[in-house]
């Protein structure tokens, strides 16, 4: 419940600060927003296992950030920055995908 | 990107979103969901966090999509990209461009040859119509009156008058406006006058013809000419020369019956 208000809480910040994005963080944001979202779908598939631990959850949401973040900035300065993200996406969207094919399974047993 | 600047912890447990089986002996997912909502724990404080900051992120970079319509937050190769895409696409229209004006050009100029060679279809037409005495014409030309006084015209003085004055240059020719007298047009003899193209024609016999009206009248009143001969067979010959005449009867069109066009020639 604390958990989905604080979504709540912070989709309700970012449409009324409007804030700007820092023009060094433009490439990588969608890219880190991509990865919180895989590392958010796998908690609540490990939450559904029973195997749910808030350290674990941090760590893996703050490493897919970073991590994800890393690739598209080393990609930039290879020069294969745009194909780089496109991996990245295309990776943890089917490890986003079969979280929820994971997660449907326990809610709708189906 | 405020996840970035949070001190890592190393955890040596199993990432969360790696596939385990369900232990059998707990609750299943749906009723754990259910605890979760009703009697949050505390832990749920640190989740609520990164997903307020998750969300806080989406919902900029949502919006940040939605208002960015420049090319100032692309990358070096987007913009080659995109500039080789717009090079291609403007190539590819205007070699469409260069296709379509061949095509207009073409019909143009088809259009052209055909309009011309309807015109010169027509104006043969229209010739062919005179020659053939179809239309009713009109022309310079000179009306000659032949009455008969002291006897019947012979209907050879008739044809060698008419053979005259095509010999002079005669375009059209009519016989008392009754007869238009034409290639096929034949003459006989009849009962009190000429039959000239089915039709009897009687004296006085006017004979106008459109033609340079000089050389009409010459062809006329040559000695031992036309004039010669109708005065010979007891009649009398009055030529005028007009500067426009009007020839109004036609002769219907026939079909050929036996002749027709060798395509070999």
């Amino acid at each position: 419940m604390i958990a989905a208000l604080g979504l709540l809480v912070g989709i309700v910040l970012g449409v009324v600060f409007q804030p700007d994005i820092p023009l060094w963080l433009e490439p990588y944001l969608p890219i880190a927003v991509v990865a919180a979202l895989d590392a958010v779908f796998g908690g609540l598939r490990a939450y559904l296992d029973g195997i749910f631990d808030d350290k674990v959850f941090v760590v893996s949401f703050v490493s897919n950030v970073v991590i994800a973040a890393a690739i598209v900035f080393l990609g930039d300065k290879l020069g294969v920055g745009g194909q780089l993200s496109t991996g990245v996406i295309v990776v943890l969207g089917i490890r986003i995908f079969s979280n929820v094919a994971a997660i449907r399974r326990h809610i709708f047993h189906a | 990107m405020p996840d970035t600047e949070r001190p890592e912890e190393h955890a040596p447990e199993p990432a969360p979103d790696e596939p385990i089986d369900q232990p059998t002996d707990q609750p299943t997912g749906r009723e754990r969901l259910r605890r979760a909502m009703l009697r949050p724990s505390r832990g749920q404080v640190v989740v609520a966090v990164l997903l307020a900051l998750l969300g806080y992120a989406a919902v900029t970079q949502v919006r940040f999509t939605n208002v960015d319509d420049t090319y100032a937050s692309l990358r070096e190769q987007d913009l080659i990209d995109l500039l080789n895409g717009l090079t291609d696409t403007s190539q590819r229209a205007e070699s469409e461009i260069a296709r379509l004006e061949r095509t207009r050009d073409d019909l143009r100029s088809s259009t052209g040859a055909r309009e011309a060679a309807l015109a010169q279809a027509q104006e043969r037409a229209t010739n062919l119509s005179i020659i053939a005495g179809l239309v009713p014409v009109t022309g310079p030309g000179i009306r000659i009156t032949v009455t008969e006084t002291d006897g019947p015209v012979d209907v050879d003085t008739m044809v060698d008058t008419i053979q005259e004055l095509r010999t002079a240059g005669a375009e059209a020719i009519q016989i008392n406006e009754q007869v238009r007298v034409v290639a096929q047009t034949p003459f006989d003899d009849a009962v009190g006058g000429i039959e000239i193209g089915g039709q009897l024609v009687t004296s006085p016999y006017v004979i106008e013809v459109i033609g340079p009206p000089d050389a009409l009248h010459g062809a006329v009143d040559f000695p031992n000419g036309p004039r010669a001969g109708f005065e010979d067979d007891g009649a009398t010959v009055e030529v005028d020369e007009l500067a426009s005449l009007d020839i109004e009867s036609v002769v219907q069109p026939r079909k050929p019956e036996y002749a027709e066009p060798d395509s070999s020639q």
